[in-house]
């Protein structure tokens, strides 16, 4: 026995060798688990959507439940308004949450880009609600824009508007008191990301264009905003495919309401498995929802020519 | 040309309109010298907007039920006790913490094999795996709950973290993968060959040799799976239907969707939630821009 294991011990400085003459199998043992989590958590469910969405299925109607064959996608097309409702306001929700973002991130990147007395504070200040969630954020909103105790009622101290204004009840109002919630900690995600960019413009460049006389905001449009683009088009589609998704805030803050109008169509998805235990239906919902973000992903890539000269 | 006389000791004459000039070594390039109220005015109204939803957090948590006040005072840690115990988030506390430094744990070590097979190697399916990262980027969570439910109902899991920490896993992978790569990317390969010609194994010569390289862009990562996680929220209401077992974004909600909010609960809930969330944030700020303008936008 003892011996046994004295004649195992030798092997050891072969297999090092062995081991910087990149094994075959190594790469896929090393992707191996990132592939399973995958495969399992993310492709399958994504499958069984598929799936469902061709099947009536609603555990609280069991009796009706089989193959529908694409009712469901006729249903959504031709006699369901919430699913037109709910994509204009998911489109209008989208668009000004990433174009105002995108607007005050990038000014607050330059800003705090340059050098100045208490910038390590003032960033870290500034860019600290990205660390917030949705939860919190419309926990934090929820106090501020509350009728009775709310920041209305100071203004109403000060003589600005009434008593008792709810910005969230009044369908007037609620869309603009949200995206405000939103912003608030949405922007710090692209200030924090052009910030990082912009540290790998070349200073070479600007000293160049101020030899020739350049103003500040010819360097600007003709360095730093070419320099910035492909950081800029990915983040805003990150995060455009993200502000699509997230339903959050909107679940928290407004619920979707008042009378529906925050609505976006994840949200009225989750209500329709969830609440209306309508997996079928929310199925064929996810699908459509899923090749709409593909197509407009496609066409956002292809039109703003991202990577340029890439590979 | 300009340039040089520019530094020269004599005052370069294209220039002396602006100010007069300083110590020529200390000067700032020209391109630096923004006015200073073009700086501190719009970031003072900027922070403005930022600090008031957090001060207003902070006066409904500290000051005593019912006082309008704008001032926390008297101050009052009745919202925190009443919330911590009564309310349990105590336990949600714990179990956030739980499910972050778990997701933490796995998304890093995960994502750095796969990031470490993708950035060294070329093999067979690397580009349809690519493709699938990317593409999974579009797939959204909240749209697979249901599936996700059959699956951990299925594993018997439903009602414990392990199901929450596997999802929210998943779903940060992807990117962290990439992000990843790219960082080892930027590690020169020939360090690590000069490594194994020094007779380290290739697992040697990761730890000892790549590794440390990577803090920059591990800390951003990391740090990202853990606030990920620490705030998601549908994926704990979803899975986890005990009190005992829910995290502290799920308490919040509860605490907002009661018939009657109580203001300073919720508010002394908010500040629990918010806090390691800034103490990760104020810790790790340096590195994230370090860390992305490493591993950002690249391959």
């Amino acid at each position: 026995m003892a011996q046994a294991a004295a004649v195992a011990k030798p092997p050891a400085p072969p297999r090092r060798r062995r081991a910087s003459a990149t094994p075959r199998r190594l790469p896929y043992l090393l992707i191996a688990p990132a592939a399973l989590l995958m495969l399992g958590f993310i492709a399958y469910p994504v499958i069984s959507v598929f799936y469902y969405s061709l099947q009536e299925y609603n555990p609280t109607k069991p009796w009706r439940n089989g193959f529908a064959g694409f009712d469901n996608f006729v249903k959504i097309f031709t006699d369901d308004p919430m699913f037109w409702d709910t994509l204009v306001f998911s489109a209008k929700w989208v668009f000004v949450e990433v174009g105002l973002q995108l607007l005050f991130g990038l000014a607050l990147a330059l800003i705090v880009n340059q050098t100045f007395v208490g910038r390590g504070i003032g960033r870290a200040l500034v860019f600290s609600p990205w660390a917030v969630s949705g939860v919190l954020t419309s926990a934090i909103w929820v106090l501020l824009y509350n009728s009775q105790t709310g920041i209305t009622r100071y203004l109403a101290d000060m003589g600005i508007g009434e008593y008792g204004t709810s910005w969230l009840s009044d369908t007037s109002t609620v869309f603009s008191a949200a995206v405000v919630a939103d912003l608030w900690r949405g922007v710090p995600f692209f200030a924090i990301l052009i910030l990082a960019d912009l540290q790998s413009v070349s200073k070479d460049l600007y000293e160049a264009a101020e030899v020739d006389g350049a103003s500040r905001i010819k360097q600007f449009w003709h360095i730093t905003l070419p320099h910035l683009k492909d950081a800029i088009i990915l983040s805003t589609l990150l995060r455009a495919v993200w502000e699509f998704n997230n339903v959050d805030l909107l679940y928290t803050l407004t619920g979707g309401g008042p009378a529906g109008v925050t609505t976006t169509l994840p949200l009225y998805i989750a209500n329709t498995s969830v609440d209306a235990h309508d997996f079928g239906y929310a199925s064929a919902l996810t699908t459509v929802a899923f090749v709409i973000l593909l197509f407009c992903s496609i066409v956002y890539l292809r039109l703003s020519k991202f990577g340029g000269e890439n590979k | 040309m300009i340039t040089k006389e520019a530094t020269a000791p004599a005052p370069a004459p294209a220039r002396a309109d602006h100010e007069p000039p300083r110590q020529a070594k200390k000067r700032r390039p020209a391109w630096d010298e923004v006015p200073r109220w073009q700086i501190y005015l719009p970031l003072g109204v900027y922070l403005v907007f930022t600090l008031i939803p957090f001060y207003w957090i902070l006066l409904f948590a500290l000051r005593p039920a019912g006082s309008t006040s704008l001032v926390p005072w008297p101050m009052t840690f009745d919202h925190f006790e009443k919330v911590w115990t009564d309310r349990s988030f105590g336990t949600f506390f714990e179990n956030s913490v739980y499910v972050g430094l778990a997701t933490l744990v796995m998304t890093t070590l995960v994502a750095l094999a796969g990031g470490y097979a993708l950035a060294r190697f070329d093999f067979k399916v690397k580009r349809a795996f690519m493709l699938a990262l990317l593409c999974s980027q579009f797939v959204p969570g909240a749209l697979l709950l249901v599936p996700l439910f059959e699956i951990f109902a299925e594993l018997q899991m439903i009602n414990s973290l392990g199901s929450v920490i596997i999802a929210e896993t998943v779903f940060q992978l992807p990117l962290s993968m990439i992000l990843i790569s790219n960082f080892i990317k930027n590690v020169p390969y020939s360090l690590e060959e000069a490594a194994w010609v020094d007779g380290c194994g290739r697992m040697r010569a990761f730890l000892v040799v790549v590794l440390p390289l990577l803090r920059p862009g591990l800390i951003a990562v990391g740090s990202f799976a853990f606030v990920h996680s620490w705030n998601h929220f549908l994926f704990a209401l979803m899975f986890l239907n005990n009190q005992d077992k829910q995290t502290i974004p799920v308490g919040l909600n509860t605490l907002m969707s009661a018939d009657s909010v109580d203001l300073g609960a919720l508010a002394a809930g908010g500040i629990i939630a918010a806090v390691p969330v800034v103490l990760v944030f104020a810790f790790i700020q340096k590195w994230l821009i370090t860390g992305f303008s490493a591993g950002a936008v690249k391959g």
